[in-house]
């Protein structure tokens, strides 16, 4: 009888979690419908944000979530590798190895509105000068097009890799690890250096997983908040300069939430889909390359 | 025997000359170590930022008086704190018990029925939404019914948060057990709710709490999640007598949030101090938790 009892509770509790799931795309769909209703792909493809016209478009803060995310990957990409290279391919003895695993773990622990406080006080100061020379001197460049005058896109990239750099650096790590040690000793036995061994056998050998390291990276670059809403500048605008204030879907959710009327909630919520959708898709993609990954070294 | 592990620049070579090959090992060996120092700049950065910039300004006061209102001086976060325990503590109540039930099933009832592939898939899923989709969620269930920011609310999107979490390390935490204890347990007559009670729950407690202390430590750092379901408020939860949990209440993280943008000195001077203390707390958990975390068997 308790027997019962127990596994039945189990069972319910296994349950909620595929609940909660549904759940949390039924209940944002539906307070997001009537929003969808109204506006339809005017939202998606319009440009202006202005609650007092009813205007509503989240193109530029599409662009923006891509753009930063994808400037964050680039730069937590290849810290982010090279770190784990650096930890697994016999450079440093076991203590010191571990000494630098920890560092990189506990930026995964710093709050991300702390990242955040620090962005505005110390990131953005920092690179001001060299923003400055850069887009004067190399201003007809796109990248460099406008000077940085306080929160931009740069800052908040910046930021965004060092929050992602933990999951790019630990999964990648994880990928070179699980080569066989054959794999290595094989290449050292056609007398490779430790260098071509690393990158003509061990990253190719890995690189299913350092991909997925990668799109994992990517989907937490393009959910994160906090960071930012307090960096980026939260103007709605489409740009490819990297010292522009730009915005992204979790910062105008952030921003406007609090405030927001019946009308631009309906909005939100269409925005906070779009956000699911565009997440969910690189999470399962990533999720889908790890297990090919793992397969592939059995 | 020849060492295979050795790179073959280790071997004695029989011509002296110096090879292209050797000169690109040593610069990219130099720009290894050159990256992994720079990859720890940032953290070095944080806390010698909080604690130059927020130790200065930490004191007894922070701890027991409200925030201050524009120019007014002194003040600290005492509600702030309370209002993060009370939500992380709802979040725990919920997500706890039924990230370990689930873990259960997962672990020993049915680890391969298609029910538990489909929830260990939607719990990877969870873990990698953003925060801020755990806030709308919490804010299109509780805000909306009920019609008013409150602290329930937060602590329903923390529980959101924290649910993966939970589930997947009990999860692991709870396969590690021997199977030589279990099937001792069996032979001994015990039924499976037995067996799970008294030796697979006891023996992987220390990891499953590590699990949980985790999800906690995320879930007291959070701010997205909160800053639309619990809003932010200036006086303390518990007020004359009762704990007023149905109302906007204030969390250490939005604090920092709010403080942040503030042109004022003073309320600067306190959201580095806030953000010592979350990091400590942070901190502290992460380090407890992987002390004694560690699986004795």
């Amino acid at each position: 009888m308790v027997d019962r009892i127990f596994r039945a509770l189990a069972r319910i509790g296994v349950a909620l979690i595929l609940a909660l799931v549904f759940a949390l795309v039924f209940e944002v769909g539906r307070k997001a419908l009537p929003g969808m209703e109204k506006h339809g792909f005017d939202v998606l493809f319009g440009t202006v944000w202005d609650v007092n016209q009813g205007k509503y478009g989240i193109l530029p803060a599409i662009w923006g979530t891509l753009y930063s995310a994808f400037i964050a990957l680039v730069i937590a990409g290849f810290f982010g590798v090279s770190m784990a290279i650096f930890l697994t391919q016999d450079f440093l003895p076991a203590k010191l190895a571990a000494v630098f695993r920890t560092i990189v773990e506990l930026l995964a622990a710093i709050p991300s509105v702390v990242y955040g406080l620090w962005g505005i006080y110390v990131v953005i100061p920092a690179i001001r000068p060299l923003t400055a020379w850069l887009n004067s001197e190399l201003g007809w460049i796109p990248f460099f097009g406008t000077s940085l005058s306080g929160p931009g896109l740069l800052p908040a990239a910046l930021v965004l890799a060092i929050m992602i750099l933990p999951t790019v650096a630990a999964v990648s790590q994880d990928a070179l690890t699980s080569v066989p040690m054959k794999t290595k000793q094989a290449a050292y036995g056609l007398g490779t250096t430790h260098w071509e061994a690393i990158l003509k056998v061990m990253v190719p050998s890995a690189a299913t997983g350092i991909f997925g390291s990668l799109v994992l990276g990517l989907g937490r670059a393009l959910g994160e908040t906090m960071a930012l809403a307090m960096l980026v500048g939260n103007a709605n605008t489409i740009t490819v300069s990297l010292f522009a204030p730009a915005n992204t879907l979790a910062a105008l959710l952030a921003l406007n939430f609090p405030e927001a009327g019946p009308n631009e909630v309906e909005v939100l919520m269409y925005a906070a889909l779009v956000l699911m959708f565009i997440t969910l898709l690189v999470n399962v993609l990533g999720s889908l390359l790890m297990l090919y990954a793992q397969r592939g070294n059995k | 025997m020849t060492d295979l592990s050795k790179p073959a620049t280790a071997l004695p070579s029989l011509q002296r000359r110096f090879e292209g090959r050797a000169l690109r090992s040593i610069i990219l060996t130099t720009l290894a170590w050159v990256t992994a120092l720079l990859a720890s700049v940032p953290l070095i950065s944080v806390l010698w930022m909080l604690i130059t910039k927020g130790g200065a300004r930490l004191n007894l006061e922070v701890f027991t008086e409200l925030p201050p209102t524009g120019f007014e001086m002194g003040g600290g976060f005492g509600n702030a704190m309370a209002g993060t325990f009370v939500m992380v503590g709802i979040a725990a109540a919920i997500a706890v018990p039924v990230g370990i039930l689930a873990a259960v099933f997962l672990a020993e009832l049915g680890p391969d029925s298609k029910l538990a592939n489909a929830s260990r898939f939607a719990a990877k899923m969870l873990t990698g939404l953003p925060s801020i989709l755990a806030g709308v969620f919490a804010y299109a269930l509780v805000v909306m019914t009920t019609g008013t920011y409150s602290a329930p609310a937060g602590g329903v999107a923390l529980a959101v948060l924290m649910l993966p979490i939970v589930v997947l390390t009990a999860e692991e935490a709870m396969k590690m057990v021997p199977k030589i204890m279990k099937d001792a347990a069996y032979g001994m007559g015990c039924t499976r709710a037995q067996v799970i009670m008294k030796i697979v729950l006891p023996t992987g407690m220390p990891a499953i709490l590590t699990g949980v202390m985790l999800a906690v430590a995320r879930a007291a750092g959070e701010t997205a999640p909160l800053l639309f379901t619990a809003l932010f408020s200036n006086y303390w939860i518990y007020h004359e007598g009762s704990l007023e949990v149905m109302n906007p209440t204030a969390s250490l993280a939005v604090l920092i949030y709010n403080f942040s943008g503030m042109p004022f000195d003073n309320q600067l001077e306190l959201a580095w101090a806030a953000s010592l203390v979350l990091v400590m707390i942070v901190l502290l958990v992460n380090i407890v938790s992987r002390i004694f975390g560690k699986p004795k068997y």
